[in-house]
C-alpha cells in the first residue's frame, strides 16, 4: 500500500508544480494569440517577477502584501516597457527576427538580474504557510498547496476577464480576427500593450510563488523552458491547453522524478514534446495551422 | 461618356460625405494598384462602385479605411476626405470612430466570440453603446436575437454576413464601406439582404459605398455608380442612366441590345477585344 501512497503523493505535488506551468503557459498563450509573438523571455519575466518581490520583500522590508502588489505593479509596467520599445516597432517584420528579439531579451533581463542581486540563488522571505498538510494519509508540502491554490485563483480572474469584461472581449476580437478587430474602431495597439501587461503580470505572479517554493536564482529562467514545452504540448493559441497540458507535464515530471531520478525529469517532458510534434504539430488543443519559425 | 479620370461629374449643391481625389495606391513600394481613382459618396445615398475582379475595388475601401497598412499597402498621391477633413495619417480606429465603418469582404465575424460578442466588439468606437441599439440591430435581423447566444464560426455564411452588417450598424457610422455583401450567398439570401441594407440606407440615413460583383443588385439599391478597371474609373454616373447605357448592360449586366442574355463565352471574348481605355 505505501507504493500506491507515494504515486498518490508525487501526483499530488506534480500537480500542484503543474498549476504554476500552467499560469506561465497561460501568460505564454495570451502573448501569441493576441499579438502572434513567440515569446522565449516568459521564463526569464517570471524570475525578474521572483527577484522584484525579492526587493520589496526582503530589501525593502515591505510587509507581504505590499511587496506582492508592488511586485505586480512592476511587472505590469514591464510588460507595458517592452510590448511599447521593443515589440510594437517590429511588427510586420519576420516572426523569426521578432522570436530572436524575446531571447536577446531574456538575456538582457539575466544580466540585470545578476548586476543588481548577484548570480548566487537567494531564499524569498517565508511567507507560504509551512505546516505539513495531509490529503487523507497523503503529505503535500503546503506551499505546493498554496501555490496550486493561487494558481487557481490567476486562473479564475484570467478566465473571468476574457469573457465578462469589454477589455477582454476586444482581446478576444483581436486574436481572432486583427484586421477585423482593427476595422471596426478596436484600438490594436493598446490590446498589444495589454496583452502584454496581463501576461507579465502573471508572469511575475507565478515567478513569486516558484521562487517561494524552491528559492530564487538568475537561471531559474529555465523553467520556461518547461513552459515551452507546455505552450507547443497544449497547442500555442489554446489557453485550454495551456491549462491542461500545464498540469500534465508537472505530473509526468514529477513520476519521472520520483521512479526514474531526477534526471529523467527534462527527458520525459521532451521526449513528450517530440512525440506530440510527431503526432499533432499543432499541439493538444492547437488551431490546425503550424507556425513556421 | 466617358468621366475624365480627374474630377467626377456631381451634383454639387449636395454634400460629399466622402471625397477620394486622384488618389494612388502602391504595394510593397513597387506595385502601383491604384492609379489616379476619384470617387465622392453624396451624404445619405448608396453609391456603388463595380468592376471585374482584380480591378481595385477592395483596395479603394482599404484606403478609404486606412486597413492597407495591415498589408504593406500605402496611398502615394491625392487626397481622401471624409466630412470634409484629410484622412491622412489617422489609424483605422480613429477613423471608425469619427463615424467612418468598413465591411470587409469576406464577413470576417469573430469566430470564437458568441454574436452577442460580436456587436460589442464593434462598440468600442463609442463612448455609450445601450441596449436599445443591440435591439435596432435586432429589429433588423431578427435572426440575429435568435442565435445571438451561438458562437459566430457555426452561424450559416447569410447569418454571418447578417452580423457583419450588424457590427457596422451597432457603431452607428456615418457612412458604411460595403464589401461584397453578396459573397457567397445564394440569389434567395443576397436578396434579403440587400433588401435591409436599403431599408438601413433610407430609415437611418446612413450613407454607403457598396462594392459588388452583382451588378443588378447594385444598380438596383444604389442611386450613383461608378465602374473601374484596372485601377481608375472608367465610367460613372446616375444609376438609371447608366442600367440603360448599352455598353454597360453588355458588359455587367450580361443584356445585349436585344434584350436577351448573352452567351457568356461571347460576352468575355468581345470584352477582350474592346477595352474601356485603349
Amino acid at each position: 500500500m505505501t507504493d500506491w501512497l507515494l504515486l498518490i503523493e508525487v501526483s499530488l505535488a506534480g500537480i500542484g508544480s503543474g498549476g504554476l506551468y500552467a499560469i506561465t503557459g497561460l501568460a505564454f498563450v495570451l502573448i501569441y494569440k493576441a499579438t502572434k509573438v513567440v515569446n522565449l523571455a516568459i521564463g526569464e519575466i517570471l524570475m525578474l517577477g521572483a527577484y522584484v518581490f525579492f526587493g520589496f520583500s526582503a530589501g525593502l522590508a515591505l510587509p507581504f502584501w505590499l511587496a506582492a502588489l508592488g511586485t505586480v505593479v512592476v511587472a505590469g509596467l514591464l510588460g507595458a516597457g517592452i510590448e511599447r520599445t521593443m515589440i510594437r516597432p517590429m511588427l510586420g517584420e519576420s516572426p523569426i527576427a521578432v522570436f530572436m528579439l524575446t531571447i536577446g531579451l531574456g538575456s538582457i533581463l539575466t544580466g540585470t538580474v545578476e548586476l543588481i542581486w548577484g548570480a548566487n540563488p537567494l531564499r524569498l522571505p517565508e511567507y507560504l504557510p509551512n505546516q505539513p498538510l495531509f490529503l487523507g494519509d497523503a503529505y503535500v508540502s503546503s506551499k505546493v498547496a498554496t501555490a496550486f491554490a493561487i494558481a487557481s485563483v490567476v486562473v479564475l480572474i484570467f478566465l473571468a476577464l476574457f469573457r465578462f469584461w469589454r477589455g477582454g472581449v476586444a482581446l478576444r476580437a483581436t486574436a481572432s480576427d486583427q484586421a477585423a478587430a482593427y476595422s471596426m474602431g478596436i484600438n490594436v495597439p493598446k490590446v498589444f500593450s495589454l496583452s502584454w501587461i496581463i501576461a507579465c503580470v502573471t508572469a511575475g505572479v507565478a515567478g513569486m510563488l516558484v521562487g517561494a517554493i524552491g528559492g530564487i536564482s538568475p537561471t531559474m529562467g529555465v523553467f520556461g523552458l518547461s513552459v515551452l514545452v507546455v505552450v507547443i504540448v497544449g497547442g500555442l493559441d489554446s489557453v485550454l491547453g495551456a491549462l491542461v497540458a500545464g498540469l500534465f507535464i508537472g505530473l509526468l515530471e514529477a513520476l519521472a522524478g520520483a521512479y526514474l531520478g531526477g534526471e529523467y525529469k527534462t527527458l520525459a517532458t521532451f521526449v513528450l514534446l517530440v512525440v506530440v510534434l510527431m503526432v499533432r504539430p499543432y499541439g493538444l488543443f492547437g488551431t490546425h495551422e503550424i507556425e513556421r519559425l | 461618356m466617358k468621366a475624365a479620370a480627374g474630377m467626377p461629374e456631381r451634383d454639387d449643391a449636395k454634400r460629399s460625405v466622402l471625397d477620394v481625389r486622384n488618389i494612388e495606391v502602391v504595394f510593397n513600394h513597387t506595385v502601383q494598384v491604384l492609379r489616379g481613382l476619384s470617387l465622392a459618396v453624396e451624404e445619405g445615398s448608396i453609391t456603388a462602385l463595380l468592376g471585374s475582379n482584380g480591378a481595385g475595388k477592395t483596395t479603394t475601401l482599404k484606403a478609404v479605411s486606412g486597413l492597407l497598412d495591415l498589408e504593406n499597402g500605402a496611398v502615394t498621391g491625392g487626397d481622401i476626405l471624409f466630412d470634409g477633413a484629410a484622412t491622412r495619417g489617422f489609424k483605422p480606429h480613429e477613423l471608425v470612430r469619427n463615424g467612418l465603418f468598413h465591411v470587409m469582404e469576406g464577413r470576417h465575424v469573430f469566430e470564437d466570440l458568441t454574436v452577442e460578442e460580436n456587436l460589442v466588439a464593434a462598440t468600442f468606437s463609442r463612448a455609450g453603446a445601450s441596449a436599445r441599439d443591440f435591439d435596432l440591430v435586432y429589429s433588423y435581423f431578427p435572426r440575429l436575437h435568435e442565435r445571438r447566444k451561438a458562437l459566430a464560426g457555426y452561424l450559416s455564411g447569410g447569418e454571418q454576413q447578417m452580423l457583419a452588417i450588424g457590427r457596422a450598424l451597432v457603431a452607428q457610422p456615418r457612412i458604411i464601406l460595403l464589401d461584397e455583401p453578396s459573397l457567397g450567398l445564394s440569389p434567395l439570401l443576397t436578396e434579403e439582404i440587400f433588401t435591409i441594407i436599403a431599408r438601413i440606407n433610407a430609415e437611418q440615413g446612413t450613407s454607403m459605398l457598396l462594392v459588388e460583383q452583382n451588378a443588378a443588385m447594385a444598380f438596383a439599391v444604389s442611386s450613383y455608380a461608378y465602374i473601374m478597371e484596372t485601377g481608375r474609373i472608367v465610367i460613372d454616373g446616375p444609376t438609371d442612366r447608366l442600367a440603360n447605357d448599352p455598353d454597360v448592360r453588355e458588359f455587367y449586366l450580361g443584356v445585349g441590345d436585344e434584350g436577351a442574355s448573352r452567351n457568356y463565352r461571347d460576352v468575355k471574348h468581345y470584352k477582350r477585344r474592346k477595352r474601356w481605355l485603349s
